[in-house]
């Protein structure tokens, strides 16, 4: 398969897992990596290099909040001088602003910054720290005061989905170019707090129709991307643009996986950049290889003609829901499991009261004693 | 919404917008936030053109200089790949 074998186009680089705000949506994995564990300075700069070598275009500088890293802007600038197009994902608070001057000085290309939520009280509760939408607000301005590209981006669920449309007013103001209007994906801490996240379908589709009329709207001034939600969608997501085929993700401490999500696929085996080569990873580590191409899937997806659109869709999510990774992801209407995903998203959005959130939290999520959310309950519709 | 690019602009690339050779792939790209745009030849020949001093007239001008082709072909070609960028966001003018 090696002939056939894509160049990867982006690398997403969690440099630390470390973060202000504890947003309760968070991807990242309930065992969060310590500080102790994290790649230094020269490991970065080499792991950056290997990238660009083979055929890497854009690095996404993420974590948990990258600039918690003293190194943020040494490492900005290796991206720079290797030619790689960085984009900064930032939460914009702690010591985010007094770094942004330099990250412009060292050749930043890109930034992309959170919001949880237009109104200032609504945000400080969802990201669990008080103060924080004056912070990021004033980043915002510095950003483009700088001459730097902004996009905000914002998660959407069911305690901000009242919102989406000042969010796109506040993007405007804040002269983003780019708005991602992010449906919530249910892993890491997101899957965990599903029952509170969970919008009702309605909800959704007035969202949808808010962001079609804005786009319109502002075309030529904001770019609105907008991601649907998995559990009321038809068909899924090529997820990571298909498993082993555009992207890599390294973790904190090294761990190269072919979706954030990876590791919670019980059995795979990561390869680390601590021992390896970026090439050898992406051309033959157990993990990438586990689910490249087509030929480990299963029916429906082996006879179907959208298998090379979408890849199958998401394998963390077929885990999840399924409790078999190699199963067709359930978002897709071919499952056998899509109606019984739809009335769980259905059952949880409907509930009078969100259950309250389980905020994220280096030490994982443990000592909390909510049951794990349903895999999907057998029975509950067809 | 925002008026059709003409062709008195004077395009640019603004900061975050960038045209590189992809020694990899063997080919041009024009890399944005969040996007990477593959660029055939005559893509890459034209966005090379664009300076933020020269004009989408002038664009032209030098297109029809070096390719043997209709002047008013190639200036209907520029005219709708400049305006598609910049309604993406990732051409100024
Ligand atoms: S989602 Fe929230 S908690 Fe998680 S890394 Fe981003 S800002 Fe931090
Ligand atoms: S059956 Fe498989 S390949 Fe076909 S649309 Fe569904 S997930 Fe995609």
């Amino acid at each position: 398969m090696n002939a056939a074998l894509p160049a990867p186009i982006g690398l997403l680089a969690e440099l630390t897992h470390r973060c202000p705000l504890r947003c309760p949506y968070c991807s990242n994995p309930l065992e969060l990596d310590r500080r102790s564990g994290e790649l230094d300075t020269a490991t970065w700069q080499r792991v950056l290099s290997e990238a660009a070598a083979l055929g890497v275009l854009h690095v996404h500088l993420s974590g948990g909040e990258p600039t918690a890293r003293a190194d943020i802007v040494e490492i900005t600038a290796h991206c720079a001088r290797a030619g790689l197009y960085s984009n900064l994902i930032t939460s914009g608070v702690g010591g985010a602003l007094k770094k942004l001057d330099a990250l412009a000085d060292a050749g930043l290309d890109h930034v992309q910054l959170s919001i949880q939520a237009a109104d200032a009280g609504n945000a400080e509760r969802i990201g669990g720290l008080a103060n924080a939408q004056p912070q990021k607000m004033a980043f915002a301005e510095r950003v483009t005061a700088l001459g730097l590209p902004l996009t905000l981006n914002a998660v959407i669920h069911r305690g901000n989905i009242d919102e989406v449309e000042r969010i796109v007013e506040l993007a405007v103001a804040l002269g983003a170019k780019r708005l991602e209007v992010a449906h919530t994906q249910y892993y890491g801490w997101a899957y965990v707090n599903r029952a509170a996240l969970m919008p009702a379908k309605a909800d959704v589709d007035r969202s949808i129709r808010i962001v079609e009329a804005a786009r319109k709207r502002l075309e030529g001034r904001l770019v609105i991307d907008l991601v649907v939600p998995d559990y009321y969608a038809t068909y899924p997501k090529a997820c990571a643009g298909g498993w082993g085929r555009r992207l890599m993700n390294v973790t904190p401490t090294g761990r190269v996986l072919p979706c954030h999500a990876a590791e919670t696929i019980p059995g795979l085996e990561f390869w680390s950049v601590r021992d390896r080569s970026l090439a050898d990873i992406w051309a033959a580590s157990p993990a990438f290889m586990a689910y490249r191409g087509t030929d480990w899937m299963p029916e429906p997806c082996r006879s179907c003609d959208r298998k090379e659109r979408d890849w199958g869709g998401c394998r963390c999510q077929a885990l999840a829901l399924t409790g078999d990774a190699a199963a067709t992801d359930p978002a897709c209407a071919h499952s056998p499991h899509h109606a019984r995903v739809k009335a769980l998203a259905a059952a949880e959005s409907a509930a009078g009261e969100a259950p309250a959130y389980v905020y994220r939290t280096i030490g994982g999520a443990g000592g909390d004693d909510r049951p794990a959310p349903a895999r999907i309950p057998e029975g509950a519709a067809s | 919404m925002s008026e059709a690019l003409t062709l008195t602009d004077v395009p640019r690339l603004p900061r975050g917008v960038r045209l590189r050779f992809d020694e990899v792939r063997g080919a041009h790209v024009l890399l944005a936030p969040e996007r990477a745009f593959d660029l055939d030849a005559v893509a890459a020949e034209v966005l090379g053109l664009v300076d933020g001093t020269r004009s989408v007239s002038a664009i032209v001008d030098a297109l029809a200089a070096k390719f043997d082709e209709d002047r008013a072909v190639i200036e209907g070609d520029v005219v709708a790949m400049l305006d598609d960028l910049a309604k993406k966001r990732v051409l100024d003018r």
